[in-house]
């Protein structure tokens, strides 16, 4: 496995991904929790919850996420932007600590430092898997 | 990883098999989709040759992202329904932090990644993080 570096641009599309994800589904949580309550009888205040400021900030933000989840896996293994993903919910339980003052137990204390470690275990390697090139791939054939 | 108890009203091999379904249905999806833009190739590439609605017509006539798009929504319906029956405090961090071990198994079988000791070692710690943070 040949060391892939990857540059600022690519390391930014990794931090989107990390961040829309649970930005995106914290806005839908904060929209739905202040609409009053939906029922399956009228599914059309479903759709008008889609047009409030907050849903649709949730669901750009969750766009946002799929195109740059979709960019990285075109350029990197998904091993290696997996743990990208799971460093969201690092970045959420730091926002809620230090942002909404919510109590953090030790637990989770244990669970922020063991994803950062994860994460940073896994950056410090190869973000693709090389593969032998065809036609390499042609003339070790035609040794065998 | 030990899965902790159910809700009463739900038997442990039925949450066992709601949640299994998850991960299984979410693994399917991560592999189908990862081969899919691998078989693509670069989308900034793509992007920069063919522009933005170049890069969108790559990924939507790729039968394979679709593929892996309905396996990620029958994910998510699984969720659902799981949720429906099982505590969002075992569903969640369960279903989350076995997704990466499955993906990681399953992108060396399928995809052929190289998956050495540092990754393997990054999906453990993060999988057990992903427990603790969300548990």
């Amino acid at each position: 496995m040949a060391h892939q570096k990857l540059s600022p641009h690519q390391y930014l599309i990794l931090g989107l991904v990390a961040v829309c994800a649970p930005l995106g589904d914290t806005f839908l949580s904060r929209g739905m929790v202040g609409l009053p309550s939906i029922s399956l009888e009228h599914p059309a205040s479903l759709i008008a919850a889609v047009f409030t400021p907050w849903v649709a900030a949730g669901i750009a933000l969750l766009i946002g996420f799929f195109a740059s989840y979709l960019t990285a896996l075109s350029w990197a293994d998904l091993t290696y932007v997996l743990p990208a993903t799971a460093f969201g919910n690092v970045i959420v339980a730091l926002l809620a600590r230090f942002w909404l003052h919510e109590p953090i137990s030790p637990l989770r204390w244990a669970g922020i430092v063991l994803i950062t470690v994860g994460v940073g275990f896994v950056a410090q390697g190869p973000s693709l898997t090389e593969r032998p090139a065809l036609e390499e791939r042609v003339a070790q054939e035609q040794v065998r | 990883m030990m899965i902790p108890s159910p809700a009463p009203q739900t038997g442990f091999w039925t949450a066992t098999a709601m949640i299994a379904s998850i991960v299984l249905s979410s693994t399917a999806g991560e592999v189908l989709t990862a081969a899919a833009m691998k078989s693509i190739g670069d989308l900034d590439e793509i992007r920069a040759h063919s522009g933005m609605k170049g890069a969108i017509r790559a990924v939507v006539t790729c039968p394979l992202f679709f593929a892996g798009v309905s396996f990620l929504a029958l994910a998510f319906f699984a969720l659902l329904f799981a949720l429906n029956h099982l505590n969002l405090s075992l569903v969640a961090p369960a279903s989350a932090s076995l997704t990466l071990v499955t993906n990681a198994i399953a992108a060396k079988i399928f995809l052929k990644e190289n998956v050495d000791r540092r990754r393997w070692t990054s999906a453990v710690l993060v999988c057990v993080g992903v427990y603790l943070l969300a548990h």
